[in-house]
């Protein structure tokens, strides 16, 4: 006998509302979709590519492909996953060519697990980021992400600072969920040894 | 729990992705582990500083500028194709007329 499911119509979403609309050729409504995600894709740009003007060519010519190609779009995936996949590929090859010397594709699995490994262990004070002001931490969160290798601050920043979920983000890399997994295990523990030597407890800081 | 393998489910641990037999065995080993229960409370704060630092925000001023900037290469895209449209159109006006 086969099994009942009882299937759940939902109400399309916002989103898939704006994204059926521009197909059909209302450029208001992508425009709408650009006002949604513009922010987003800067930010993932310039983590990615760690250079303003770099970040600001890549939102520019990911919403221009992905207006030029919303024909392609099959809705199998959420709009805004399939526009980051765009962004993240442009700003790879944006990458690459500021640094051709380097191989830098989403795929390097970068040395083994020894690297990730703690070496440091020491418990960081109470509010570590309130010890600096904001530019100082925004400057020491810079540096920290830009030491991480691309493929690393990109799981990185999709997961964790985009808020992605893991299957989201390998969708939108194309890697499969444990490569999401382990890639995002590794960069949160360099990140967190990189920060050591600006967050840790020193002597004199009151206990909490 | 070996700390090693403490550190292969951190991930599913900070992100609250797993069964609750394997997280309690985890809770279990941060109990007695100080080491591992640092690693564990630092991760989560690198995570929760980068999430709340508005790292590369993006200005109103250049955000307005890109934004001029994407729709008008679109509108150029929306134009040609319209040209390209109404120049099929004609073609197939053209051919379709039978001649008198």
């Amino acid at each position: 006998m086969e099994a009942i499911e009882n299937k759940v119509v939902e109400p399309p979403s916002e989103e898939s509302i704006l994204v059926e609309a521009a197909r059909s050729g209302n450029i208001g409504a992508f425009e709408s979709l650009v006002r949604r995600y513009d922010r987003n894709v800067f930010r993932i740009a310039q983590h990615i590519t760690q250079n303003r003007e770099d970040a600001e060519d890549v939102v520019q010519d990911a919403f221009l492909k992905a207006y030029q190609n919303l024909g392609q779009f099959q809705g199998q995936s959420k709009f805004y996953t399939w526009l980051v996949r765009i962004a993240v590929n442009e700003a790879l090859m944006r990458l690459r060519r500021r640094r051709p010397e380097r191989m830098v594709s989403i795929d390097e699995d970068v040395k083994t697990e020894e690297d990730s490994m703690p070496r440091e262990i020491a418990d960081w004070s109470p509010n570590p980021e309130q010890q600096y002001t904001q530019s100082e931490l925004k400057d020491i969160l810079g540096k920290t992400i830009q030491g991480l290798p691309p493929s690393f601050r990109t799981v990185f920043v999709l997961r964790d600072v985009e808020g992605l979920s893991t299957e989201e983000t390998a969708s939108a890399l194309e890697l499969s969920v444990p490569a999401v997994k382990s890639r995002l295990l590794r960069a949160r523990l360099q990140l967190r040894e990189r920060l050591n030597k600006y967050f840790k407890r020193r002597d004199g800081d009151s206990r909490p | 729990m070996k700390c090693s393998e403490f550190l292969k489910e951190l991930t599913d641990y900070l992100d609250d992705t797993m069964d609750p037999n394997t997280k309690a065995e985890l809770e279990e080993h941060l109990q007695w582990c100080h080491n591992c229960y640092v690693v564990c409370n630092t991760t989560k704060r690198t995570i929760e500083i980068y999430r709340g630092s508005q790292l590369y925000e993006l200005p109103d001023e250049l955000r307005s500028r890109i934004h001029s900037a994407i729709m008008t290469k679109c509108k150029c895209h929306q134009n040609s194709l319209e040209a390209v449209e109404s120049v099929k159109d004609d073609g197939v006006a053209t051919t379709g007329e039978k001649p008198s």
